[in-house]
């Protein structure tokens, strides 16, 4: 398979970056790791006319502390994010959700950045940043903004993020200690969670529940009342309307948030 | 567009389109066709090929992506007829059987060994999640890198002599297009 023809336009820098979505708007795709982006092209599911790789941008890598927050580079790849003794120690839910993605050559070209604003409700790290309580930096040629997970993803690969505007930056609270858990049901190795349940700080978030990676509301005021988790796990699926596939009806999924629920509030780590 | 990289240790310089997949470049235009195009969808692992030291799949990587790195692909392995460790091991553990993932599979033990030396067996299947062997011979090419890893760089036959670069030649492969 073979993507429609692209013009491609390695960025110097951000702002370069930045520059060439003023100019190209939506006919542009910004290329990170490539590992979303490039399979949709192959299947031409997208054809962008313009290419702006921001692959060599040093400046959009690396992860470094600030205040109570880990700031994590769009483009750090899923294996340096797994492996990165800050993440471990700060916010080993992410570092676990990276390690999960796909398999270890996907992880060593995917990008967390990439991972986000493609938005698969599916994904691991969506659903962690959400569990997380974390934040994006949208840069744009007015500046950056900052938005919050709840608020970052509004449907099916699609989130806030406007044509002219990179995301730069991924911030997630840093608690060394907290108590997390994570589980994912798939069928076959290195795929996609059929459904997925992320437990942290009294945050509980679902993968491929929705179009959106959703949090669990009504488990997690059941949980902060004092509910068992087998009994605040009950109340996972509520008010969610997961699609179906060949995987899974809407009911399947739902017994899968109420289980998985359950396991990652039960089975924690630290 | 004009790409500079560095294929199995020697510069290259060559006009790609943008949309040129590394492994079509590799296989079509430098003739190196041990990573295969297996199911094209970054799911079977037979294309993968070090990036800059790092296991990666070239049928979701454009040429120009690797442009200013050094690929190695199974070609590039071992030394004239003397076979890599991980070669001479998927050999003497007969870690193939109709050889189709052999290259990706190698050059993935190559990068995880690279990663981790001494890996457990449970970390061998592991890090060769992303390779597929549709012949099912798994018992054998997990035996292969722990027999690689065994020997520590060295040939796991204890002759590197006698192991030549033909063994491991899976369909297609051609050793002159190397050269």
């Amino acid at each position: 398979m073979i993507p429609a023809p692209f013009e491609y336009v390695a960025a110097a820098s951000a702002a370069h970056a930045l520059d060439l979505l003023g100019e190209h708007g939506d006919d542009a795709k910004v290329l990170a790791g490539g590992h979303s982006l490039l399979p949709m092209m192959k299947l031409r599911l997208a054809a962008p006319e313009v290419l702006i790789d921001i692959g060599r941008l040093t400046e959009l890598s690396g992860i470094t502390s600030d205040g109570d927050e880990l700031v994590i580079g769009a483009m750090t790849r899923h294996a340096e994010l797994a492996a990165s003794a800050l993440v471990r120690r700060g916010a080993p839910l992410l570092a676990h959700a990276a390690a999960q993605v796909g398999d270890p050559q996907i992880r060593h070209r995917g990008t967390i950045g990439g991972s986000l604003a493609h938005a698969d409700p599916a994904a691991d790290l969506p659903m962690a940043l959400v569990a997380l309580g974390g934040s994006v930096e949208l840069r744009g040629p007015a500046g950056v903004r900052t938005v919050g997970a709840d608020e970052f993803f509004t449907g099916y690969f699609e989130t806030v993020l406007e044509p002219d505007e990179l995301l730069a930056a991924v911030r997630v609270p840093s608690r060394p200690g907290q108590p997390w858990g994570y589980q994912k049901f798939t069928r076959r190795a290195n795929d996609w969670a059929i459904v997925g349940a992320a437990a942290a700080g009294g945050r509980i978030a679902l993968a491929n529940m929705g179009p959106v990676p959703v949090r669990a509301l009504a488990a997690e005021q059941a949980a902060a009342g004092g509910a068992s988790p087998a009994e605040a796990a009950e109340l996972a699926a509520e008010g969610t309307s997961p699609g179906e596939d060949i995987h899974a009806d809407r009911a399947f999924r739902q017994h899968l948030a109420r289980v998985l629920t359950r396991r990652a509030l039960e089975h924690q780590r630290h | 567009m004009q790409v500079n990289l560095t294929v199995n240790g020697k510069p290259r310089s060559d006009d790609v389109e943008p949309r040129l997949l590394l492994v079509h470049y590799l296989r079509e235009r430098l003739g190196l066709r041990a990573a295969n195009v297996g199911c094209d969808t970054t799911s079977c692992g037979a294309c993968t090929v070090l990036l800059d030291g790092e296991s990666v799949k070239s049928c979701t990587v454009l040429t120009a992506q690797a442009a200013g790195q050094e690929v190695t692909t199974a070609e590039g392995l071992g030394d004239g007829d003397t076979l890599s460790p991980v070669q001479a091991a998927f050999r003497q553990e007969h870690g193939l059987q109709c050889g189709f993932c052999t290259p990706g599979m190698v050059m993935a033990a190559t990068g995880l060994l690279a990663e981790n030396p001494h890996p457990t067996e449970t970390q061998v299947r592991e890090g060769l999640e992303g390779n597929f062997c549709r012949c099912t011979g798994y018992h054998n090419i997990v035996r292969a890198v722990l027999a690689a890893a065994e020997a520590g760089g060295r040939d796991p036959a204890g002759d590197p002599a006698t192991a030549t670069a033909a063994a491991t030649a899976g369909p297609g492969q051609s050793a002159e297009a190397a050269q």
